[in-house]
């Protein structure tokens, strides 16, 4: 057996080529313990660490050569214990060594050790490890990559990010097997990773201005970070221990989180309060003319003749609900349009095709029905050639809402069935919520029936096909429970 | 009419897919792209890349193919009766966002759900379309969930567990007759019948895959579900038992529970406030006991009452202060199925008490080092020097054993 001297307490000084040489480690550790050397003689530290407080007062002893003409002792040591040491040695506590070292003493003469949770050294040897393997599944998780351009047809990819201990090199072939088929360099302090699509390299580490600071995408990240958070739980605790403060400013929507608290509670607020609906009709409505009409054209006449009638924006031009004098349906949309001001007839333009096609299809013979408008004239705004449609305000609504229940008297049809918000507003006197409402038949004051459904002009205006579609086959279903009404 | 952009359209169909609990991405086969030399792995537990600040993780990239939707379930945003905004992805938008958020290491992948548009048969055609393109043309390894349309064909199912990693079919409500009044469109009957289609499906190529590592994979992250609590009056034994019978009957690695969630524009045939997010905790901790510590429904509703979990305290704790005389448990004898039942000690504790006491007979300062917090479980163990004496008995052990106020106003916000 070799003869050791020196066995003052530290006695061995070893120094490491780097913080994770963990192959210096190992052939270290065998010849101290082949040499019979106990973990309180040695001291562990890594090339150009300055270990502060330290005074280097014995020269390091060299360690004894390996004596080929002696037996070695055999280091006894299971796999488990060494795969659990390969991890705790990536720990950034300096003890780490010395740790693992007395830990492998120990295991000489007591080869079950590790299996033994309650004891000190493994439970700490166990919670550097732990601690590894969570930095390491913290870094496969907030590694945020940005994006620096294309070459040679592979995209190109950099991100910073800063670990709690030395892993940076462990974690290079997760990020190899994951993101093959693009090019990546990560940057952390102590030391960086690239891959380019045939080999891994290790560099020097670097700093965050090294890095781009922004990438397209974040936008679109943040935006998906906001909306898939639902105000109505929040947990700040459980998010604070699985992504802690300190990642938050290498993370793009973590910027976030601030402003997403402060809106919770009012967003909340908001979906919660159920706004009072239960009265749907308000039956409070100006009576501007003593006689009641006793035909549509007498009617018709006589608001022509008004001066009161809201002008500003308005076409003069009146537009005349159409069909037969007495009808079992009638359906009564917003105002005319472009289309309908010029030829002076109801549901002419595009959206009147529509509603056309939808009627054919429900099985509604648009003769039988009559049409008319809540607003008698064309709202615009003139751009150019063009004369833009605008939605009438709820004075101008209501200006010929008596005018529109007079319709209804003289038409005196089974149902009226109100398409879009105005048509809506015009017969209940209130603001509806369509999507509540439709499709069903209400009653209003004097027990007349009003179902309510979306105006065609909405189903032009959604930009999707499938969209599109969906809405028309709920349209029609709505017109479907008008036809049943009616026959 | 102007076109909706790629952000504004994931603003409106990531906002209805949040009330989907699941954002799992694990228990799949290892996967991995070195040799395909595309993009993604899979493998092991997952990886939560962010956190919201409802303390839910961010694992996938969680959307709706679109949120129109013919049906009308009262209890979903998306229903056709809804006012929300609506917008649709097409197949190739979903497949580049899943890859630019992947490439910048956003997500584990994708889980893709939709309202049903035109019909069941066409919105399954485009989900299952997206998948395919992800996996083949540009040769995605990481994680895919398909919410698989209960109506559509047989046939795209299997289609849809080619390129799936999970495929899930959610039963919604805990019995059929909450489902007929609540979402009209939907049956019970055929939920279940397409939910034993799938089960027996990701049985029989797991089977077979014991057979010949050749055989194709269909689903190897199983199936799972979700059952929105709260919306309807069923109680905590009903869903219980409920659960208990689809972990039984169709092999399903996970039921997710769903707190009812007060959406926007809601029917009146709705509560207007969320259940406690307590009583989903208790569930999911409940439903923990009927997988993984031997309890059976009875058993964990010893601890409620009147068909409910205790909101105080976890289930375990309750069942076992209604069962007192099986306790003190001796630490150091006791074997694993009955060391799982004392409250506060989870899977792992057990696992280390099992290993540390081959050395010693194990003392309070040994638990100390080994267990979470040994506070919770002093009354119900004797080790080597410690008994708990009559504290058993004492009456006011539940008051004593219950946490303190002030962590449940975390949940109150």
């Amino acid at each position: 057996m070799n003869m050791v001297t020196g066995d003052i307490q530290g006695a061995y000084r070893i120094t490491l080529a780097s913080e994770v040489d963990r192959d210096g480690w190992r052939d270290h550790a065998r010849r101290l313990l082949q040499a019979g050397i106990a973990p309180e003689q040695v001291t562990w530290t890594v090339e150009g660490r300055r270990d502060a407080g330290e005074l280097d007062l014995s020269p390091s002893a060299i360690l004894p050569a390996q004596n080929s003409d002696q037996p070695s002792r055999p280091v006894r040591i299971s796999k488990t214990l060494l795969s659990l040491i390969n991890t705790a040695l990536l720990h950034s506590n300096a003890d780490r060594f010395n740790l693992a070292y007395r830990i492998l003493w120990r295991a000489q003469s007591l080869p079950g050790l590790h299996r033994n949770p309650a004891d000190p050294d493994m439970l700490k040897l166990n919670r550097y490890a732990k601690a590894i393997r969570r930095d390491i599944h913290k870094m496969h998780a907030f590694v945020r990559f940005r994006k620096i351009g294309d070459s040679a047809g592979r995209e190109q990819f950099v991100a910073w990010f800063e670990p709690d201990h030395h892993i940076t090199e462990a974690v290079a072939p997760f990020f190899r097997n994951r993101f093959t088929g693009m090019d990546w360099l990560i940057v952390t302090p102590g030391a960086s990773i690239a891959w380019d699509g045939h080999k891994l390299s290790v560099g020097p580490g670097g700093c965050k201005d090294d890095v781009p600071q922004e990438d397209v995408i974040e936008a679109e990240w943040r935006t998906y970070y906001a909306n898939i958070f639902n105000p109505a739980r929040v947990k700040i605790g459980a998010m604070k221990s699985e992504m802690p403060m300190k990642y938050w400013k290498n993370l793009p929507e973590a910027e976030l989180i601030p402003s997403l608290l402060e809106q919770a509670g009012t967003r909340v607020d908001a979906m919660t309060a159920h706004t009072p609906e239960d009265v749907l009709f308000d039956d409070k409505m100006d009576k501007p003319a003593a006689n009641l009409p006793a035909s549509l054209d007498q009617l018709y006449a006589l608001l022509e003749q008004r001066a009161d009638a809201p002008m500003e924006k308005f076409s003069d031009r009146l537009v005349r609900g159409s069909g037969p004098d007495r009808a079992d349906l009638m359906i009564i949309g917003e105002q005319p349009g472009d289309q309908e001001d010029r030829e002076g007839k109801p549901f002419v333009g595009p959206a009147g095709q529509l509603l056309d096609r939808a009627l054919a299809e429900a099985g509604i013979d648009r003769q039988q029905t009559f049409l008319t408008n809540a607003v008698k004239r064309f709202k615009y705004t003139q751009r150019g050639k063009r004369r833009l449609h605008e939605t009438p305000n709820v004075g101008e609504i209501n200006y010929y809402r008596w005018w529109v229940e007079q319709e209804i008297r003289l038409v005196d049809p089974g149902l009226v069935v109100a398409l879009g918000a105005t048509a809506a507003r015009s017969l209940t006197g209130r603001p509806v919520k369509i999507a509540r409402r439709r499709g069903e038949i209400l009653a209003d004051a004097e027990g007349r029936s009003i179902l309510i459904t979306v105006h065609p002009s909405y189903l032009l205006r959604i930009p999707d096909e499938q969209g599109r579609q969906v809405e028309y086959a709920k349209f029609m279903r709505d017109l479907q429970v008008a036809r049943d009404f009616v026959n | 009419m102007s076109k909706i952009s790629r952000s504004d359209k994931l603003a409106i169909l990531a906002d209805a897919a949040k009330y989907d609990a699941s954002c799992a991405s694990s228990g799949s086969v290892n996967r991995n792209s070195a040799k395909s030399g595309g993009i993604g792995s899979t493998g092991g537990m997952g990886i939560c890349h962010s956190y919201a600040p409802d303390g839910r993780c961010i694992s996938l990239l969680k959307i709706l193919m679109t949120n129109y939707c013919m049906f009308d379930c009262l209890y979903c945003i998306n229903r056709s009766s809804s006012n929300v905004r609506r917008a649709a992805f097409t197949v190739q938008e979903i497949v580049d966002l899943t890859l630019d958020f992947y490439k910048r290491n956003y997500i584990e992948g994708l889980f893709l759900s939709s309202g049903i548009i035109r019909s069941p048969d066409y919105t399954m055609e485009q989900l299952v379309e997206v998948a395919r393109r992800l996996r083949v043309v540009h040769r995605f390894g990481g994680y895919i969930h398909l919410k698989t349309i209960p109506e559509a064909d047989p046939d795209l199912l299997k289609q849809a567990g080619q390129y799936a990693d999970r495929l899930s079919i959610n039963i919604e409500l805990p019995d059929d007759e909450s489902i007929a009044r609540l979402a009209p469109e939907k049956d019970g009957k055929l939920i279940r019948r397409s939910m034993n289609n799938l089960g027996k499906k990701v049985r029989e190529a797991k089977a077979e895959r014991k057979s010949s590592r050749k055989a194709p994979l269909f689903a190897p992250g199983g199936h799972s579900t979700q059952m929105i609590i709260g919306a309807d009056a069923s109680d905590d034994a009903k869903i219980l038992t409920t659960s208990n019978g689809l972990y039984g009957s169709y092999g399903l690695k996970r039921v997710y529970y769903s707190a009812f969630s007060p959406i926007p524009d809601s029917s009146s045939n709705l509560p207007a406030q969320a259940p406690p997010l307590l009583r989903e905790h208790r569930l999911y901790q409940a439903d923990w006991l009927l997988r993984f510590y031997g309890f059976s429904v009875d058993e964990i509703m010893q601890g409620g009452s009147a068909g409910q979990l205790d909101l105080t305290i976890d289930p375990k704790l309750a069942w076992a202060l209604q069962n007192r005389a099986r306790f003190p448990v001796n630490i150091n004898l006791a074997d694993r199925e009955i060391l799982l039942r004392i409250p506060g000690l989870g899977g792992k504790g057990v696992g280390k008490i099992l290993q540390a006491r081959r050395f010693s007979a194990l003392r309070l300062a040994d638990l100390e080092r080994i267990c979470q917090s040994v506070k919770k479980i002093l009354p119900f163990i004797t080790t080597a020097d410690w008994h708990p004496g009559k504290q058993l008995d004492s009456l006011n052990l539940y008051d004593r054993l219950k946490p303190p106020p002030e962590q449940l106003s975390l949940f109150e916000a």
